[in-house]
């Protein structure tokens, strides 16, 4: 049914090999994020990508159709309506990622997974392949300037984590979701800044962006769990730990305020745009995320000794 | 084509065959014969195109091909096939090396050949007795010999399993032919001519091939039995480095083990990740300049992966994240280091925290667990790991707050004061927990009632209120699945005598700078509290977690003077 929403404007899967590594995203009047996003996935592997633009009118369209290894749709739909473009998602991977390692991430989020700067993502999803894993947890990090988040503005191109240095080291809360299997993480500096008195309403950092999909698979919530169930089994339950890596999360740069008052008046976001109401909240006194027992990020050994993150039994 | 060495090599191959033909060529074109088995189930075009790859060296064969299915026969008939056509194609060969096709040399060729030259009677060949040996997958040792396995491990594992336990419990046991000892060991070899074309060309070879085909992954243990019977001079170990995760599976390198390899002075090593560019150009060109090495010492590389399994099976102790969330008492440490909670201390006396933190160089907090705030230390609104100090944040989720901070600010103790009026949620988890350090003044929550200007009726209920909580808490830490280390002590008790308590605790919080307390901290003014309680009990309550407490016969305020001796040695 979304399938009928979506118009293919240039459809390039036939260059998908048995091999490649796809990523998916769905993204809106992003122009300004997409040549660093585009450049820092394919330098890490990934061979193709399938965008779906949901009304930009900011150029993003143009720029990606020129891209050759992305094919892209368009989408006039409702972003809320399609369960915030997973439907849309779910269409694209049921159809081009069965059989493939997928990656199914934001354009503000970077995967960062242990060995990155020396093991192309190749290296990782043949070491999952032969140990038998189908899914890879990677959980949201909110990076942040110091400062105002208007202080440093971001250009085209530009590596956001040159602005973005911060994050928190050790304030996320960690719980099980019976339901669905999976972990349920909240907090840093979202959890603290915007979220102290409703802590419960703060957004889920847990995400499991990577995946050997089968059309059978699905994302139930953005793609903080899937189904089935067993997919959400990322974390080990008896004291181990398996390998996970991290998303850093690009948001808070001089275009969130901007972009959380387009959000605010689009009213497509999750729980009636909550979540974009609290950041108005937040943003009317310029707040500063940064306090001084802030991490200053240098690579992902650091978040791997911090607990963020596990090499697991890679070695 | 050079002249043919002693050496010869006999390849398995079944992925990335490219890789595999390079390797091979490096060897061939170093004037050691190859023989190459490629896996049966690999196809024709990709085969081919391998057989091409090499068709330009004389001294490569390829062997008749069997499918290597993972456990199975096939793998140990590919390695005799190959083998025969080894002993007989190249006369020369002395010693053959049996190597895979995702093995690296790592040493020149001529290395490997000096070595064996002086030695050149020795087999090596890992070869352990099953009650030696401590990696089995599946737990299955002896009973690999004794019983039958028609079903997959990986592929049927419940009808294995299955029939596994059936045969166990019906006491089904195969014949060991005679004479055999069963061995075990890793699938990669070097044998000498003379052992290998006794073991190919004995006399009861049907009988064993019959047995071993049977055998549950015979190729770790075919070739490992019987050089037992054919060889005096069996070095058990394998040139080839190479190391088994938790799960069996071979452990992988990448370009970014270069140094580790090159230092570990090993000969061969696997498996090589294909894609390793770097290393495939690094060791399969010819290094003049390479340091010459000794005897292989892999004991680096051994070390990082044996921390790889540790971290995969036992994990961080105290962390809790998104790949590592224990179920109940398999956290191998609720916390992640040893930590203080005080119930009563800072009521007791006027300037307890600063004294404590000057005295065990601690980082000292307020009330964690007040219901209005967070009170981190020197009254931080933010701190160690950024946590915050809004009392919703953690009271949505108590044991993360713990957890959080105890693992943020490892290398440095934390001590913080607790009571009857801090949010009670961690009671368990606190009791639970070796790391804590626990003491309890009991009662002493009635001094701030005391000195505080409210209604009596009010003190009254409050009091009761507090009892009831802290007797609640005082259960929970008596329970005998406690493992936090709790010392309780009565209000009355404790200011009888309070040096000896505060020794006991410093020097287990600091227990390098063993020494005798010089300075207390000081002790609030005690005078008319009897009274207080005398009056409570008037009231109509009872409070008894204080201790004895005779109406207007005051304590007198102990002093660092009047403290008993504590003996240090």
């Amino acid at each position: 049914m979304k399938r009928r929403e979506l118009t293919s404007l240039a459809n390039r899967t036939g260059a998908i090999r048995g091999d490649s590594i796809l990523l998916c995203a769905t993204l809106r009047n992003e122009k300004i994020r997409l040549p660093y996003f585009l450049r820092y996935y394919r330098d890490l592997g990934v061979n193709h990508f399938l965008i779906v633009d949901n009304g930009s009118t900011d150029g993003s369209r143009e720029y990606l159709l020129a891209q050759p290894d992305v094919s892209l749709w368009s989408v006039e739909g409702s972003y809320k309506a399609s369960r915030f473009g997973m439907d849309w998602i779910t269409y694209l991977q049921r159809r081009y990622c069965h059989g493939h390692w997928t990656l199914t991430v934001d354009v503000d989020e970077f995967l960062i997974y242990p060995f990155c700067e020396t093991r192309p993502l190749r290296a990782l999803t043949d070491w999952l392949d032969t140990s038998g894993i189908r899914s890879f947890s990677a959980m949201i990090l909110d990076m942040y300037p110091k400062g105002p988040l208007d202080a440093q503005p971001y250009a085209e191109g530009q590596d956001p984590f040159e602005i973005a240095q911060w994050f928190d080291a050790a304030n996320y809360s960690v719980k099980r979701n019976l339901g669905l299997g999976n972990l349920w993480v909240q907090g840093g500096p979202r959890g603290r800044m915007f979220f102290a008195d409703e802590p419960e309403r703060a957004p889920a950092l847990n995400k499991v962006p990577l995946v050997k999909w089968d059309r059978s698979y699905a994302y139930v919530s953005s793609t903080h769990m899937l189904l089935p169930r067993g997919l959400n089994l990322v974390y080990d339950e008896w004291g181990g730990e398996k390998a996970s890596g991290c998303l850093l999360h690009a948001k808070f740069l001089d275009t969130f305020a901007v972009k959380a008052e387009e959000e605010m008046k689009r009213r497509q976001h999750y729980a009636d745009s909550h979540e974009y109401r609290a950041y108005r909240e937040g943003l009317k006194n310029q707040p500063d995320l940064w306090c001084k027992w802030s991490e200053k990020y240098i690579n992902w050994r650091q978040l791997e000794i911090l607990g963020l993150m596990s090499k697991g039994n890679w070695a | 084509m050079t002249q043919s060495t002693t050496l010869g090599f006999v390849m398995l191959c079944h992925t990335a065959l490219h890789r595999a033909a390079e390797v091979a060529r490096h060897w061939a074109e170093r004037g050691c014969p190859v023989v190459i088995h490629v896996d049966a189930r690999v196809k024709a075009w990709s085969y081919d195109t391998m057989k091409a790859e090499l068709a330009d060296l004389g001294n490569v064969r390829f062997s008749e091909r069997f499918a290597c299915e993972w456990g199975t026969w096939g793998i140990v008939a590919a390695t005799q096939a190959a083998s025969e056509v080894m002993l007989a194609d190249f006369p020369a060969v002395r010693h053959v090396y049996l190597a895979s096709g995702s093995c690296m040399p790592l040493r020149p060729v001529r290395d490997l050949i000096t070595y064996l030259d002086a030695r050149p009677r020795t087999d090596f060949i890992e070869s352990v007795t099953t009650e030696e040996v401590g990696w089995t997958i599946g737990g299955l040792n002896m009973e690999r010999f004794t019983l039958r396995f028609p079903f997959s491990w990986r592929t049927q594992r419940w009808l294995f399993d299955t029939y596994v336990n059936l045969q166990r419990r019906v006491g089904f046991r195969r014949k060991i032919p005679k004479d055999v000892v069963p061995h075990l060991g890793s699938q990669w070899w070097c044998l000498t001519r003379q052992t290998l074309s006794a073991i190919l060309q004995g006399p009861d070879r049907k009988l064993y091939d019959d047995y071993f085909r049977r055998v549950w992954i015979p190729d770790e243990s075919y070739f490992q039995t019987l050089v037992r019977l054919v060889s005096s001079n069996v070095e058990s170990r394998s040139l080839t480095l190479s190391k088994f995760d938790f799960q069996g599976k071979p452990h992988i390198f990448y370009d970014d083990h270069l140094q580790l390899l090159r230092r570990s002075d090993c000969f061969v090593a696997r498996k090589i990740w294909p894609h390793a560019n770097k290393l495939y150009r690094t060791f399969l060109t010819d290094d003049a300049a390479q340091q010459a090495g000794g005897e292989p010492n892999p004991g680096k590389i051994d070390r990082l992966f044996a921390k790889a399994v540790e971290r995969r099976v036992k994990g961080r102790p105290g962390l809790y994240m998104q790949s590592r969330f224990p179920n109940v008492d398999f956290e191998n440490g609720l916390t992640a280091a040893p930590y203080s909670v005080f119930h009563g201390f800072s009521e007791v006396f006027e300037n307890f925290e600063m004294w404590l933190s000057k005295t065990t160089g601690s980082r000292v907090h307020g009330h964690l667990f007040a219901p209005d705030r967070v009170e981190f230390a020197g009254g931080e609104a933010v701190y160690n790991g950024a946590l915050s100090d809004s009392p919703k944040l953690r009271d949505y989720n108590p044991r993360s707050f713990l957890t959080n901070l105890i693992w943020a600010t490892r290398g440095e103790r934390q001590c913080f004061q607790f009571g009857p009026t801090d949010s009670q949620a961690l009671n368990e988890f606190m009791a639970k927990d070796s790391n804590a350090q626990i003491s309890v003044i009991s009662g002493a929550w009635a001094l701030p009632l005391w000195r505080s200007n409210r209604n009596f009726g009010e003190i009254r209920r409050e009091a009761a209120r507090l009892q009831k909580v802290e007797s609640e808490t005082l259960s929970v830490l008596r329970q005998v699945s406690t493992k936090a280390r709790v010392r309780i002590w009565t209000l009355a008790e404790f200011v009888e005598s309070p040096m000896e308590p505060l020794q006991t605790i410093v020097d287990e919080i600091s227990p390098r700078s063993l020494r005798r307390l010089t300075e207390a901290p000081k002790m609030t003014d005690l005078t008319g509290f009897g009274q207080f309680l005398q009056n409570l009990r008037n009231q109509g309550m009872q409070p008894v977690l204080m201790g004895d407490f005779p109406a207007g016969d005051d304590p007198r305020p102990a002093s660092a003077s009047r403290g008993r001796p504590y003996l240090v040695k």
